[in-house]
């Protein structure tokens, strides 16, 4: 206690957690300022905070009339959503049945489910999208929603397995003696015990699904299941760039993925698994 | 109502057999203690006897019926955790009545029973709070509750004072004794604290590496160990092994309980010296080095003083010695 409540540790402490934190968040200030002001003054003052004289929505109205940008804020929402579900649906089950039962090739299988973790989905494109050419899914967002579960699925099965060994035997076996059938175990007393691990799942697999330009562009590049990311492309281009335009995208992007986040990281403090034990 | 056989139980995982085949026989409201050191199989067997751990091969049946294959939720079988194991999300009545609710039982008919155990543990002020709002012993005896609402064959208890401190140890001993008074049903209980099997069990029977050692009443084993396991389990202190040869006896190991040890200044069967002495107030125990045999434990009863290295002389009571051959067995 004493070395806590030493003032010059936690100043020492909080400078080094405040600087770090100016350095993580400056990019995303500097996209975000940036976004309001006119292509002059980008251009001119890039880290010059917006006055009035330099203040300009143009990059807002044109990213709001060119292109349907809800729609592509809709698309990029149900793809992470979707992925998010079914990635913790799919990895807390395979993880609950490798902690839990003892089977011949347990280890095994859980060797091969971590394998995508070392091994990149994107090495697999060319294969992924003649299956979707010959499964008829291309330029849809199932194909989306399908290419991030696998891609989600190892990491998560990884980190939950982990936690779900730590969930006290006793419990599981006091839900069997009271006459909890396997799915009620696993749905009513071990997923909200592993509920922190789960929201720490979500956030590791939800960025890089928002962020993703690669399997959008290849899969489901039509103007009606474009992600925000894609989207966000067209202002992009080979020899103009509109920066106004790309700026004001990105910044829009941020907020879904900030709500998200949010939701999740209450997830990550809150948990319930006090008490359940000793 | 609630009579238990196991019928050659064996269990392997893999290769390793942890249960050497056991056959028992629990009579209808007995309390039956499973005791023996860690790893011995006793838990392993509460398991299997519940349901949670398939048996490799024998029977387990209960009321003349053979349970082995039936869930165990069917078996009429309740369990008490060492861990307390409560749902954390319930309040303490539904935590207790949760196994009622799963059976169908009608609302008004669990509402009543688990009032009627709460107020057998004077649980009544603490039912619409959630297990993290108890202290471990409120926790143990809402478990003991949940036991208790389903008005099982049989109950389990898989060691479930070990997580309390001493004092409430001894006072959940004293409330599990009573309960079993009062519901007059059969109990199995797994502990390796052989002070909990000799108070609480009207039979005790003794693991060892998944063997069965010796079943019988407390002071039966007590007084009548078969082999120098059970001599040595049962009996705190443990009991002291002589070596026959160095004593002029036929057997090959003599055992003697510290209480029955007598020793005096003014010398005795066997010379030794005084190591260590613990005064506990109503009872003292001296620690004695001797050749061949070792440390030796003495019990006296009350305060007596011994100087560390002082020289002492140890009498063994001939009348309570007990004599074990090479292997351990008793020798009659």
């Amino acid at each position: 206690m004493a070395a806590r409540s030493h003032p010059g540790r936690t100043f020492a402490a909080h400078a080094i957690l405040i600087a770090y934190t100016l350095i993580a968040l400056f990019p995303v200030w500097v996209i975000v300022i940036n976004s309001v002001k006119s292509r002059r003054a980008i251009f001119g003052a890039p880290l010059a905070v917006p006055t009035p004289e330099t203040w300009d929505l143009v990059g807002y109205t044109t990213v709001l009339e060119n292109g349907d940008f809800f729609g592509y804020f809709q698309n990029s929402l149900i793809v992470t959503v979707a992925s998010i579900f079914f990635v913790l649906l799919f990895g807390a089950m395979a993880a609950f049945a490798l902690s839990e039962y003892r089977f011949r090739g347990n280890t095994l299988t859980g060797l091969y489910l971590a394998l995508g973790i070392m091994i990149p989905i994107r090495l697999g494109t060319v294969a992924i999208l003649q299956g979707m050419v010959a499964a008829g899914l291309v330029n849809t967002l199932t194909a989306l929603i399908l290419v991030y579960t696998a891609q989600g699925l190892p990491l998560a099965v990884f980190i939950l397995s982990e936690f779900m060994r730590n969930v006290s035997d006793d419990l599981k076996n006091a839900g069997r003696m009271d006459g909890l059938s396997e799915y009620a175990i696993f749905f009513r007393l071990v997923l909200p015990l592993v509920r922190p691990a789960m929201a720490t799942v979500a956030v590791f697999t939800m960025i890089p699904i928002w962020n993703d330009l690669w399997f959008p562009l290849i899969l489901a590049p039509s103007e009606a299941t474009k992600t925000i990311t894609l989207g966000s492309q067209v202002f992009i281009g080979q020899f103009v760039t509109n920066w106004n335009a790309v700026l004001a995208a990105l910044s829009l992007a941020i907020v879904p993925v900030l709500i998200l986040y949010l939701i999740f990281s209450r997830q990550l403090i809150r948990g319930i698994t006090a008490g359940a034990v000793k | 109502m609630g009579a238990l056989q196991l019928q050659g139980l064996r269990k392997s995982f893999g290769k390793t057999e942890i249960i050497k085949g056991v056959d028992l026989s629990v009579q209808d409201g007995e309390f039956v203690v499973f005791v023996g050191p860690s790893g011995c199989g006793k838990s392993t067997l509460l398991r299997m006897i519940a349901g949670l751990e398939d048996v490799t091969t024998g029977t387990v049946v209960l009321d003349g019926e053979d349970v082995t294959n039936v869930a165990p939720a069917r078996r009429g079988i309740a369990m008490v955790f060492q861990t307390y194991a409560l749902y954390p999300h319930l309040t303490v009545r539904d935590n207790m009545g949760l196994a009622l609710k799963q059976a169908g039982t009608p609302r008004a008919e669990i509402a009543r029973d688990v009032d009627r155990a709460s107020t057998m543990l004077a649980l009544d002020p603490y039912l619409d709070r959630r297990p993290a709002e108890l202290s471990g012993g409120q926790r143990q005896r809402v478990a003991i509750g949940r036991a208790i609402v389903r008005t099982p064959k049989l109950f389990v208890f898989d060691e479930p004072l070990s997580n309390l401190d001493a004092a409430l140890r001894v006072a959940t001993r004293i409330e599990i004794a009573r309960l079993h008074r009062e519901l007059g049903a059969t109990m199995i209980y797994v502990t390796h604290d052989q002070v909990e099997a000799m108070t609480l069990a009207d039979r005790i029977v003794v693991l060892r590496a998944g063997e069965v050692e010796q079943v019988g009443a407390p002071m039966e084993l007590y007084n009548d160990p078969d082999n120098t396991f059970v001599a040595g389990f049962i009996g705190s202190p443990k009991m002291n092994f002589l070596k026959g040869a160095a004593l002029g006896d036929r057997a090959d190991t003599v055992g003697i309980r510290p209480e029955h040890l007598a020793i005096s200044r003014e010398g005795g069967t066997i010379p030794g010296t005084v190591s260590h002495v613990e005064k506990l107030g109503g009872e003292t125990l001296v620690y004695v080095r001797t050749e061949p045999h070792g440390l030796l434990t003495v019990r006296l009863f009350g305060e007596h003083d011994f100087a560390v290295d002082e020289s002492v002389g140890l009498t063994p009571d001939a009348t309570r010695v007990f004599r074990f051959d090479a292997s351990g067995r008793r020798l009659r």
